[in-house]
């Protein structure tokens, strides 16, 4: 349509996701999934309640693990190799693919070991290049300048929004290549939810991101493409521009103009 | 489109309202051009005054309308086939506001030519006909804007063609009297502003015609050819 519309797709695949099914128990929460998540751009995915975003997010670097009863088939490709195989090291697999959650939570313990914690399980660095990864680490999420001079009080001392950055440092304190955000900011006040929002487009120079949103104009404000679900299926994926002015299915476009249940 | 309800009863409502004042402006545009030309036709001077006085409630629907517009985008976010309504809505009050203007310079531009007391006003008969299919064009446009049907719209930007070439033929009629009369001048060149003003209502009724086709299938048709855009007003199978 026109030059904005063509950015988003001069990018290659990061993730493939092939005929994903996934299933709790005897639900299955996910049908044939197929979906590319693009090199250094954003990817929403958004649908109402139940349809299977939060947990298609969660497949991508294998949370469900933590449960029974929870399996995934199909493929999803990362760097050559299908994550979903037995053999992959779960704790390499998510330095690689970080994840952020709805609410905040910081350890209950000061604010550069929140960062320097998760760096340690990955890293053998120096005092001084943890120092050094901890700075950076807070600069990139954009809280360096509130928290320089308080580096050794608690995380939890923090507001809700601060709480929420220093979980996105803590995310990509580790250099992961893909971070995924569960609802970022449905805990947080508007002021606080734009500054994360301009965040995310900072990080996107340096790292894959996947936004699971409720905020349907969220999405539309970040993301350069939208995966709208409904019922664990893939209904519509394409460029966010496109989905917001010209959805190919009716299905999104009731989804996105309100004309829902 | 609106088929389907939103889930907010109220933005139903206020979409609803918004289309109904946009038709009730057309419906006041349409009757001040036919008022406009029948005046012209008939020598009607009273009518004529009355044309150029209402023009300011066409102006004051497009100031609301617009209003109203931005009103909605503010509290709704609206977004697909809605928030191009509205965007659509916003450059079809303009389109109609500027008919509105149209008629008014026909009426004040008639008062001129019926000073000029001459028997006969050349080319009349050939801008009525004219100002005949414009107002056709207009009534199809706003028809087409409230069945949301792009098909018809589409219909509407081909038959725009047929004023452009009743206004070639009536300039060079014009161009033949001031010719064979010099003292034909002052008139003809009056008239042809009329004659201009009838043919740019038929244009207007073109623009809101391809503001429909945008709002029913999401593609812009404003400079392609009328094949492609023949093609985009029928749409593409699956999206409804």
């Amino acid at each position: 349509m026109n030059d904005i519309d063509i950015t988003p797709l001069e990018s290659t695949s990061q993730i493939s996701i092939r005929r994903l099914n996934f299933h709790y128990g005897k639900y299955q929460a996910l049908k044939n999934i197929q979906l590319d998540v693009m090199s250094h751009r954003i990817t929403s995915f958004i649908g109402p309640s139940g349809c299977g975003k939060s947990t298609l997010l969660r497949t991508l670097n294998r949370m469900y693990d933590l449960y029974p009863d929870q399996r995934a088939e199909g493929e999803i490709l990362f760097d050559g190799s299908n994550i979903l195989d037995r053999g992959v090291n779960v704790n390499d697999l998510r330095a690689k693919i970080g994840m952020v959650f709805q609410k905040p939570t910081p350890f209950p313990m000061s604010i550069y070991e929140n960062i320097a914690f998760g760096v340690r399980l990955h890293e053998q660095l120096s005092r001084i290049e943890m120092d050094d990864r901890v700075e950076w680490a807070l600069h990139k999420a954009a809280l360096w300048d509130e928290v320089k001079d308080k580096l050794q009080q608690s995380g939890m001392s923090l507001s809700g929004g601060q709480q929420q950055r220093l979980c996105i440092a803590r995310g990509i304190a580790v250099k992961p290549r893909v971070l995924l955000l569960d609802e970022p900011t449905s805990a947080l006040d508007p002021i606080s939810t734009m500054r994360i929002e301009e965040l995310l487009n900072e990080l996107k120079d340096d790292f894959t991101i996947v936004i699971v949103t409720h905020n349907m104009q969220q999405a539309a404000r970040v993301s350069d493409f939208t995966a709208y679900m409904y019922l664990g299926e893939l209904i519509e994926f394409g460029v966010t521009d496109e989905i917001f002015l010209k959805p190919k299915m009716k299905q999104t476009e009731d989804y996105i103009t309100g004309r829902f249940g | 489109m609106f088929v389907s309800d939103h889930s907010s009863k109220q933005f139903d409502q206020e979409l609803g309202q918004l289309r109904t004042r946009v038709l009730q402006m057309g419906g006041l545009v349409e009757k001040q051009i036919v008022d406009a030309i029948d005046a012209f036709g008939e020598g009607d001077l009273a009518a004529m005054e009355r044309v150029e006085n209402d023009d300011h409630r066409v102006n004051a629907q497009e100031v609301g309308i617009d209003e109203a517009c931005a009103l909605i985008i503010a509290r709704r976010q609206p977004a697909a086939g809605d928030l191009r309504m509205l965007m659509g809505i916003s450059k079809i009050v303009t389109d109609l506001e500027r008919c509105g203007d149209k008629a008014a310079k026909i009426a004040r531009k008639s008062k001129l030519t019926y000073e000029y007391e001459m028997l006969r006003i050349p080319c009349v008969n050939d801008i009525r006909e004219m100002g005949r299919i414009a107002v056709a064009l207009l009534h199809m446009a706003l028809d087409a804007f409230a069945r949301q049907d792009a098909v018809a719209a589409a219909v509407i930007v081909r038959d725009d063609l047929e004023i452009d070439e009743k206004f070639q033929s009536i300039t060079r009629q014009l161009i033949t009297f001031m010719m064979e009369d010099p003292r034909m001048i002052s008139i003809s060149l009056e008239i042809l502003f009329i004659a201009k003003a009838v043919e740019r209502v038929g244009d207007h009724a073109k623009n809101i015609a391809e503001q429909i086709i945008y709002i029913e299938r999401g593609t812009d048709v404003r400079h392609v050819t009328f094949d492609q855009l023949e093609r985009e007003a029928k749409g593409t199978e699956g999206t409804e």
